[in-house]
């Protein structure tokens, strides 16, 4: 199994402590990811900035909540054999976690190269595969933890703090 | 720079129906990677693409897009401007490359948006 972590600087310990303790959620939204289903991709993305609009979060986090979210989400479509994105939103937080059925990555250091991708020419069409989905996420996020088993599954979880 | 200025330089249609021109857009960014127009999170912006599959119009609920301004003469299908309408989302469409579009309203000001 490979594993990476990126924490923002001086949210290690909290973040961490969230992690393991992930009390019980104010809402809790789950969305079904369809293999290649690039009609639905990103409502569940959508969602989640609705309901966190409505709480009055700032309009910049939102955004960066957004693009996070979303890209894992495109990223389970245009990669995956399907997944779940679980997402969770607390009084100063939101935290996600998507989980396919595989196929693995095989090199996650590499996959956070920004340009480095294996898209195919369909996902490309569309304007995909620009090697920038997991910098993004990085960028995104306060917190990245992706943890992959080489021919089975992946889980990504975000965490984002609103102030 | 109001949008009904941008749709004059661009010798461009309007695509939607409810479309309201009167409003101010102060940047732009042009691309046909998601990812790159993904960059946009720090204010409203005008995208000119070249892309016209639904995950465009996606694009408008995660980051603040102003309209879209589809180049080269591409027209996208009925139903993404359905969704475009159902998010009072602005659609152009003009014949111009994305090169020249982009180099037009940059020399008439409108500035590249912050990324």
């Amino acid at each position: 199994m490979a594993e990476y972590w990126n924490i923002s600087p001086g949210l290690e310990a909290k973040a961490k402590a969230f992690l393991s303790a992930k009390p019980e959620a104010d809402v809790n939204l789950d969305f079904e990811i369809g293999v290649k289903d690039f009609v639905n991709a990103g409502k569940g993305s959508a969602e989640v900035k609705n309901v966190l609009k409505r709480l009055g979060v700032d309009p910049v986090v939102l955004r960066r909540i957004a693009v996070a979210s979303y890209e894992a989400e495109i990223n389970v479509t245009a990669h995956s054999n399907g997944g779940i994105m679980h997402s969770y939103v607390y009084a100063d937080l939101v935290y996600i976690r998507f989980e396919d059925k595989g196929p693995g990555i095989a090199d996650i250091e590499q996959a956070m190269v920004p340009g480095w991708s294996t898209a195919d020419e369909l996902v490309r069409e569309m304007g995909f595969g620009a090697g920038l989905g997991l910098p993004n996420i990085q960028k995104n996020s306060d917190l990245l933890h992706i943890e992959s088993v080489a021919g089975g599954s992946t889980t990504l979880e975000i965490i984002i703090y609103y102030a | 720079m109001i949008l009904k200025e941008i749709v004059t330089l661009l010798e461009a249609d309007v695509l939607t129906s409810n479309a309201d021109l009167d409003k101010e857009v102060p940047c732009a960014f042009a691309s046909d990677l998601i990812s790159d127009i993904l960059m946009c999170t720090k204010e409203p912006t005008l995208l000119l693409t070249g892309l016209t599959n639904p995950q465009v119009i996606r694009l408008s609920d995660m980051i603040d897009l102003l309209g879209i301004v589809f180049v080269r003469g591409k027209v996208p299908p009925a139903e993404l401007v359905q969704m475009a309408e159902e998010r009072n989302l602005v659609l152009i469409s003009t014949k111009l490359t994305m090169y020249r579009s982009s180099g037009i309203l940059y020399n008439t000001g409108l500035r590249s948006c912050k990324i």
